[in-house]
């Protein structure tokens, strides 16, 4: 494993996540294959239940040219434990272990599990790529869920919004158990986010990145506006990138000014119906959020 | 307190010679969450490795769920695996219980039978593992902590051999075994190390051989992979009972495979049970044969797979039959006495048999009270079938307080 700055110019041009069955513009899948691209030959992935082991896992049609397992829906920390001790005990040097879970398996169900992973300081990364739903079932809403975000389970109408909760703050909970590196990233700034995979490769202890990742198909957008609209959420300050090591804080992107919101959000469909008091609301709590990290992150 | 000499005799109890037992199998990996009455199985295993006797990965999961989840991991690059449960935990890890089995992982479990809330009762019956009896592990039901110790390390054997890589549960009663002290042979290790061969198996992720393991499949391929579930369990019978005669060779102690019975070749009346209520069944036998009376007892040690043949070769002779089970299957009957009726369906003569449900939530079953489910046997070919049907299921002990 080497220290060597990787760029989209001098990465390599080996796939490791290919041939899978995602949606066209899957934001998911970008940051599954981007990571393994860093992480190289000696990968052992487990996902669980969720999209990228929906598509990639199909008998007898394997996407994963590395060493990889679907692990049960709340137990991605903990398989990720089993497998690191049992590639240990066993003297298989220079590994990577490394979970792909959505927000459902991370925030929800597999918090548990995290948590319990982060707090035994294993060496292994966690990526959780965030498209703010359950979307391998159909787009139903998850604690990542944004205010506003109309899903199958958080129906607009006139009585409610879309989502009345705003997106569970994980990245600060992930942090908040001291672990040795955590990152927030965008599919929209890739390079920002190959910069953070080199960083966790090489970290003695447990890692988390939290990637923002597109989902056209929940979302209502077009599948080439993914990469754009990653960008755009992190510009107009409704995403962050950020990192967390040696117990503090780091916003890596500071935009001078924010991309309207309001033009951020109707451009997707799960956020047309929103009124302007709607907007209001999001606004607001982007702007407590940036208030808070201003102040206190470096 | 539990170094391990040559041909040593130790006096612990069942918890304990499981984790002796654990300790000569040498696993890789050993996932642990503390739950009542199994807490000693993990408190003795972390000793163990702290005093460096177990060279062996400890992690302290966060919950049965994750416990099974770990050894998931380990078995899955190839470790041997480890992890010990009870209960509620058994029920918390069910969905990793049949993902174990599926994905044809070799794990062996120890599980202390205790008693489903609700009502809470920490106390034991085997409701907890007959309720996980589909989730496709072998189970083995063990009567004494010598029994635990040989189970376990045989477990492994089992449950790796490559026509069955199948995981593999070991029951011990709650405290009746778990925390009840008696003296164990503790074979050498080198021995155990002849018997026992390191872990190896070609369903495994390992880099030389990347692999995607835990897959999906459609309508088209899943009956197939269900069908070699299948057969594997139906393999490792014979695969016990060889277990069983190499075992017996090197170690002088021999279980005689998926049954145990105690004075059932000429029996007329015979009691079938499961763990560690066979030795009181056993005084209750020599009694009743005192008496003149021709009991017996058949213990089932393997509820998966099912000991088909031979439990239906040994009750086809008697007169009656009857199961006592720490189990019921609310609405039916106790899940031993399906299953044994099941085994006995089709046969020329089969016997009338009676269910007794006994021991739930730890209640206590006596000499006397098996002696009485002996004479109800004795009575029950008499009866008319109308009136036999009608008290076919019946509840050792109910509303009686027990006063010592």
């Amino acid at each position: 494993m080497n220290n060597k700055r990787i760029t989209v110019k001098n990465m390599t041009d080996k796939e490791y996540f290919f041939g899978h069955k995602a949606c066209a513009g899957c934001g998911g899948s970008l940051a599954v294959r981007l990571a393994l691209k860093v992480f190289g030959d000696r990968t052992f992935a487990a996902l669980p239940a969720g999209c990228m082991s929906a598509v990639g896992f199909i008998y007898p049609q394997m996407a994963f040219l590395n060493n990889a397992i679907i692990s049960t829906f709340p137990g991605t920390g903990s398989m990720l434990s089993g497998m690191r001790a049992g590639l240990d005990a066993l003297g298989i040097k220079d590994t990577h272990v490394v979970g792909f879970a959505g927000d459902g398996g991370t925030a929800d169900i597999g918090l548990q599990a995290l948590s319990g992973a982060i707090d035994r300081e294993e060496k292994i990364i966690y990526i959780c790529y965030d498209n703010e739903a359950y979307m391998n079932t159909g787009v139903q809403k998850s604690s990542l869920t944004p205010y506003g975000a109309r899903t199958t389970t958080s129906p607009a109408g006139e009585n409610l919004p879309g989502s009345v909760m705003h997106k569970k703050n994980l990245f600060e909970i992930v942090a908040a158990h001291d672990i040795a590196y955590a990152a927030t990233a965008s599919v929209g700034y890739p390079q920002d986010y190959l910069n953070k995979l080199s960083k966790a490769a090489l970290v003695e202890g447990t890692s988390y990145i939290h990637i923002y990742a597109t989902c056209p198909t929940g979302w209502g957008t077009p599948t080439e506006t993914s990469v754009s609209l990653a960008k755009e959420a992190v510009d107009s300050g409704l995403w962050y990138l950020a990192e967390y090591e040696n117990g503090e804080f780091t916003l890596n992107r500071r935009p001078k000014e924010f991309f309207p919101v309001k033009e951020h959000l109707l451009k997707q469909g799960r956020f047309k119906h929103l009124k302007d008091s709607d907007i209001r609301i999001i606004e607001e709590a982007r702007d407590k959020k940036w208030k808070r990290m201003l102040e206190h992150w470096k | 307190m539990m170094h391990n000499h040559k041909n040593e005799s130790v006096f612990v109890s069942g918890d304990e010679a499981v984790a002796l037992g654990v300790r000569l199998s040498r696993p890789h990996v050993i996932s642990a969450y503390p739950i009542t009455p199994q807490t000693i199985v993990v408190e003795r295993l972390s000793e163990m490795v702290e005093d460096g006797s177990l060279v062996a990965r400890y992690i302290h999961v966060e919950s049965e769920h994750s416990a099974m989840s770990a050894a998931m991991g380990a078995s899955s690059v190839g470790a041997r695996a480890f992890t010990a449960t009870s209960s509620q935990g058994l029920l918390y890890m069910a969905e990793g219980l049949h993902y174990a089995s599926g994905g044809r992982m070799p794990i062996v479990m120890m599980n202390a039978n205790r008693s489903l809330a609700l009502p809470w009762s920490i106390f034991g019956d085997h409701r907890d593992s007959m309720s996980m009896l589909d989730s496709g592990w072998i189970q083995v039901y063990v009567e004494d902590a010598q029994e635990a110790l040989d189970m376990t390390i045989q477990a492994y054997r089992i449950a790796e051999d490559s026509s069955v890589l199948t995981p593999l549960m070991i029951n011990l009663d709650g405290f009746i075994l778990t925390h009840t002290y008696e003296l164990v042979e503790v074979p050498p290790q080198e021995e155990v190390d002849s018997y026992l061969p390191p872990f190896s198996t070609p369903n495994k992720m390992s880099l030389e051989d990347p692999k995607s393991m835990g897959f999906s499949t459609s309508p088209a391929d899943n009956m197939e992979f269900k069908y070699q579930q299948h057969k594997a369990m139906m393999d490792s019978r014979e695969v016990i009972k060889q277990a069983d005669k190499e075992y017996a060779e090197i170690f002088g102690r021999s279980y005689n495979g998926l049954i145990d019975c105690y004075q059932c070749d000429n029996a007329e009346y015979i009691l079938v049970t499961a763990g560690s209520v066979t030795g009181t069944a056993r005084v209750a036998v020599d009694s009743m044969r005192s008496k003149g009376i021709k009991a017996g007892v058949l213990r089932i040690r393997f509820m998966r797979p099912f000991p088909e043949q031979e439990v239906r070769n040994t009750l086809a002779g008697a007169a009656s039959y009857g199961v006592l089970d720490k189990d019921i299957s609310f609405g039916y009957e106790g899940t031993m006495f399906t299953n044994v009726n099941s085994a006995l369906s089709g046969t020329a003569h089969i016997p009338r048999g009676i269910n007794f449900i006994g021991g739930l939530g730890g209640r206590d079953i006596s000499v006397q009270d098996i002696e009485e489910m002996f004479e109800a046997l004795r009575l029950c070919p008499a009866h008319d079938y109308t009136e036999y049907r009608k008290n076919r299921i019946r509840f050792v002990n109910m509303g009686v307080s027990i006063h010592e």
